[in-house]
């Protein structure tokens, strides 16, 4: 070959080394999306846009939950060094914890990331932190960056709005789009209505430098989106009312629920003692979670719709009318207090319905429940017993109790009500009569129902016959939505049947040897009745009531734990309540003073 | 043309223009690669794209002296170039300031000036004086071991540097030899050791389940195919070659086999026993082979990303937001050109490419129109040079070629290697202008 010629060859080589470059040029930035990718993952950061959360506002427009501003203290291990360090004593001093701690921040920022800001104190609020800020500007990698904490000025109703706290690894698996660090409902109203009081978070694409920091957005932000604030939801509860219920029920044990029988709207919502929701927000949650859950009065459960009771007395009402309805017996139907089985009390002997209930005779309502369900129609008492319980189990669900009462309430306990099933199971199969579960008759046994579904009961009484699902949330947003109606449910009982007992409930508050007396509002007629829950110490104390009697407004339970008989405590507390919410005012000023200043526990022998 | 017109009009315009083109090229992308997204300040000197202008200037300066300086200077102080670029390179040893681990520059104030980077000048000077001197047949064996000596010298010097990268390009000074006579298969053989030695360390460092024997190296596959074909070319000898030829090309294959697995052995000896771990690690990460540490391939990683991120026209001017931050380290020298990737896209980056390829194949084009044998050889020495730049620059830069750091003739940022590059091109742009005048 000619050494001249030896040119093309060079050539060709630097020729192909060039075409290579070019396939490889070709492949990189046009055919694979894999560097493009990796770039974007190294040049752009998604920022999320946290919403305003919704508000909760009672039924006059007072808000209950409030947002207000605060500031996270955040910290880059980085910064720190390269300013050389800084004084961990002013600083923890300035922030308010012990150095130890917030050298245990800082390490656990390190391991974290040292180029990446940690949050190393949470929630502090605006004006503490408007005494520390002119001072951070000393501290290298530290910053202050704005918040908004959920706050509940007032206190009230901590039970059932519930709790807002961090999100834990569960919510973040669930892929909802809470990320770490992130804030969520945990209970109450704040966990039911999440979704709606959350809002939609929008979200910014910026460009970061090496150090991740924001330089500018991608894409010129055309991808970003606003964030689109939360709806607020209003509530049916009034304040006024509740914020009197807790002061009534401070340092007791136990338990209000009070509600519109027209509507079902629930006014007012009580589980003592209670605690302010504030108290788990920010950096003491911890310990003051703990304190809480560890207190013996257990101030963090929900008595009101989780405490079961077996409803005692009171349930005599649902026997007679569901006997009524049977046909078991008739308003004038008597029957002789033997007190063989079953004990009673007071100087009665041959008591009609009315009276029975009035007196709540025991033995009364142990009869009236053997008619119905010991009726001969089978020659076993077993058969008769297994044949006719269902029917009965039935009647009563129809009150409510047992159910759900519509669903508003996830937490709700449905309480429980005996069935054959149940009976069946506890016994054998046709192994049980009558006289093995009489207890039931007169709401004791196996019974048990929460405040919620007693106050109810007051409702149907004062509805004669029907109900309206309890709810608690009336709108969400500005519009009113039909959705928010609640359902009406029947007892499937004549309206007729319900006139003795409203009687018999008059009369328990306004006679002479009435047992609940002291449930007596001046100027307005109340029906109600009695109750004691027994336990093994001192019984607990309970009234459900309704009033004015001939054009109901307000139903209501009252429940108070260990306190003695029904109307020494619950019923002036059913008084009290009745006529702050009916007056707007309450005259009774010597009875009011005296259950505000009653403690648990509560006196041997009452005043 | 008339052999009297100004040198102006005789000088080669399309390599001058293409070396300006490539000079302002690398002006904006150093500016843009030292900038942040914002604009530029362009004659801020205490800054790099400012001093690049200053420099830029100089290297016109020195072109334009250089085309008024007798090509006859040159080649007669070619011996004195050269020794001169010794001298330095001993110098810096003794005096030069460290920077990244290499001793390569002297240091004046806050300008660095390295010597490696003028000793290609002086090395293909002095062996295109040395080869021209020779009136018969240049390559012969005491030619080329003269040859040899004259390479060996300044690139051992800069070996102790130590400066591998720049080494190399003096390893593409084998395209001089092999246009000036030497076999072509010496050049294979260059090439076949070169391939034997890439597949040896790629193949050591995975491990292979082999049937019966179990879990091995996978280097014994590589034996057993390089085996394998050395027996089938044995083999099949009588069907391809007539039979007086045979015996030799059997010897051929013997020698060749045994020469290639045996340096496949000793190499893969080498690395495992003769190594460290974090000597062998380092070489692994040349090639891409994953050490188990994150960082090791952050440069190359990062530079592919910015390159593949610019897509067909590249996010423009100043828009690229790993330029822009600083994402790629040494972005403004030896990484120049995933900033082009990056802000102009395929089509900037093959405009680049091309333009480096159209200036090579015309440096060898303007070889070949010499009377004089010393131009050519020169012009060759020029062509290696800048394609052994060219082809480990980008060839890292895309993740092809190890990582190697040397810079992007006239695009990168730095003084030494412009004003260096602008002499070795001028330099042979003022011999070809004298192609008619002066007979040689």
């Amino acid at each position: 070959m000619n050494l001249r010629e030896r040119q093309w060859i060079i050539s060709g080589i630097f020729l192909l080394i060039t075409l290579i470059f070019l396939g490889r040029l070709m492949q990189m930035q046009i055919f694979s999306d894999e560097w493009k990718d990796y770039a974007a993952r190294l040049t752009e950061e998604t920022e999320t846009l946290t919403p305003a959360r919704g508000l909760i506002l009672d039924r006059n427009g007072n808000i209950l939950l409030n947002n207000k501003a605060g500031y996270d203290i955040w910290f880059t291990p980085r910064v720190c060094t390269a300013a050389g360090g800084l004084d961990t004593n002013q600083l923890a001093l300035l922030l308010g914890i012990s150095r130890e701690e917030l050298e245990r921040e800082f390490k656990r920022a390190n391991a974290y990331a040292s180029y990446r800001p940690s949050n190393i104190r949470k929630q502090l609020p605006a004006e503490d932190y408007a005494k520390i800020s002119g001072d951070l500007w000393r501290y290298p990698g530290i910053e202050a960056r704005r918040r908004s904490i959920r706050t509940n000025p007032s206190g009230l109703a901590s039970h059932l709005l519930g709790e807002y706290g961090e999100v834990n690894q569960n919510d973040i698996d669930a892929n909802e789009g809470y990320r770490l660090g992130d804030y969520k409902g945990k209970s109450g109203l704040e966990f039911q209505w999440e979704e709606v009081l959350r809002g939609k978070p929008g979200i910014k694409r910026h460009i970061v430098d090496l150090r991740n920091d924001y330089r500018e957005s991608a894409q010129q932000g055309e991808l970003d989106t606003l964030p689109i604030p939360g709806s607020d939801l209003h509530l049916t509860i009034d304040m006024e009312l509740q914020a009197y219920a807790e002061k009534i029920m401070a340092n007791k044990r136990g338990a209000i629920v009070a509600l519109d029988p027209n509507t079902g709207e629930i006014l007012a919502m009580v589980s003592a003692p209670t605690y302010e929701t504030d108290l788990l927000t920010g950096r003491d949650r911890g310990n003051n979670y703990d304190s809480l859950l560890n207190h013996k009065n257990k101030p963090l459960f929900n008595r009101s719709m989780r405490a079961t009771y077996r409803p005692g007395s009171i349930f005599k009402m649902v026997q007679g009318l569901i006997a009524l309805e049977s046909r078991a017996i008739s308003p004038s139907t008597r029957i002789f207090c033997d007190r063989m089985v079953i004990g009673c009390h007071g100087d009665h002997s041959f008591d009609n319905l009315e009276e029975a209930i009035a007196h709540s005779c025991n033995p009364y309502f142990h009869e009236v429940m053997k008619r119905m369900i010991q009726d001969g129609s089978t020659g076993s008492v077993f058969s008769d017993a297994h044949s006719n319980l269902g029917d009965w189990a039935e009647s009563v669900r129809n009150f409510g109790f047992g159910t759900d009462l519509g669903g508003h309430f996830p937490s709700l306990r449905t309480g429980m009500v005996p069935d054959t099933a149940d009976y069946d199971k506890m016994y054998g199969r046709k192994r049980w009569a009558y006289s093995t579960i009489y207890s039931i008759s007169i709401g004791e046994g196996e019974l048990l129902a929460t405040p919620l579904h007693m106050a109810n009961l007051a409702a149907i009484i004062a509805n004669h016959g029907h109900y309206f699902a309890p709810h608690v949330v009336k709108s969400v947003g500005d519009s009113i939505d039909d959705s928010f109606k609640p359902e009406r449910f029947e007892t499937d009982i004549k309206p007729s049947n319900f006139n003795s007992i409203i009687r018999a409930m008059q009369s328990v508050v306004t006679s002479i040897d009435g047992t609940g007396k002291k449930a007596q509002v001046p100027g307005i007629t109340v029906c109600g009745k009695t109750g004691t829950v027994q336990t093994k110490r001192v019984d607990h104390s309970v009234f459900i009531a309704f009033a004015p009697m001939e054009n109901p407004q307000i139903a209501l339970s009252v429940y108070v734990e260990n306190a003695g008989s029904g109307g020494d405590w619950a019923a002036p507390i059913a008084s009290l309540i009745i006529e702050k919410q009916l007056n707007g005012e309450v005259t009774q000023k010597e009875k009011e003073r005296r259950m505000i200043r009653t403690t648990y526990p509560f006196p041997k022998y009452f005043p | 043309m008339r052999r009297t017109a100004p040198i102006f009009q005789r000088i080669d315009w399309f390599t001058a223009a293409a070396v300006m083109a490539l000079m302002i090229i690398g002006l904006f992308n150093v500016a843009s690669a030292t900038s942040g997204a914002d604009a530029v300040d362009w004659f801020d000197w205490g800054n790099k794209q400012g001093k690049q202008i200053i420099w830029v200037a100089i290297g016109i300066l020195f072109a334009a002296t250089i085309l008024l300086i007798e090509g006859e200077f040159f080649i007669k102080t070619a011996v004195i170039h050269y020794g001169f670029n010794l001298l330095t390179l001993l110098a810096v040893l003794a005096i030069g300031k460290t920077i990244g681990g290499a001793k390569s520059w002297f240091s004046f104030g806050n300008v660095g000036i390295q010597p490696s980077e003028f000793a290609k000048t002086g090395t293909a000077l002095m062996l295109a004086w040395l080869l021209s001197r020779t009136s018969e047949k240049i390559a012969t064996r005491d030619n080329l071991i003269k040859a040899i000596i004259v390479i060996g010298i300044p690139a051992g010097l800069i070996l102790l540097q130590p400066d591998a990268g720049t080494v190399l390009v003096f390893g593409g000074l084998i395209f001089v030899f092999y246009r000036e006579g030497l076999s072509g298969n010496v050049l294979m053989g260059v090439f076949s050791a070169l391939l034997i030695t890439v597949a040896t360390i790629l193949t050591g460092a995975n491990q292979l389940n082999y049937p019966v024997i179990g879990s091995h190296s996978a280097v014994f596959m590589l034996w057993g195919v390089l085996l394998g074909i050395g027996l089938i070319l044995w083999i099949t000898t009588p069907y391809w070659i007539v039979p007086r030829r045979r015996k030799f090309v059997r010897r051929v294959i013997l020698i060749s086999g045994i020469a290639s697995i045996g340096f496949s052995g000793m190499l893969h000896g080498g690395m495992e026993k003769v190594l460290k771990p974090h000597q062998r690690d380092r070489i692994h990460v040349l090639f891409g082979i994953d050490v188990g540490n994150p960082d090791a391939d952050y440069n190359i990683r990062h530079s592919k990303a910015a390159i593949g991120s610019g897509s067909w026209t590249g996010k423009g001017f100043l828009q690229g937001p790993m330029t822009a931050y600083g994402f790629v380290p040494e972005q403004e020298t030896d990484f120049i050109f995933c900033t082009i990737g990056e802000e102009w896209g395929f089509f900037g980056s093959s405009f680049v490419l091309i333009l480096f390829t159209g200036l090579l194949v015309r440096i060898l084009m303007l070889a070949e129109r010499q009377r004089s044998a010393f131009t050519r050889i020169y012009a060759y020495g020029v062509a290696s040079i800048l394609f052994m730049h060219y082809l480990i620059n980008v060839g890292m830069v895309i993740g092809l070629a190890p990582v190697i750091g040397i810079p992007l003739p006239f695009v990168s940022a730095g003084g030494s290697s412009l004003i260096g590059f602008t002499l070795l091109i001028f330099i042979l742009l003022r011999l070809d202008a004298e192609r008619f005048t002066v007979l040689r």
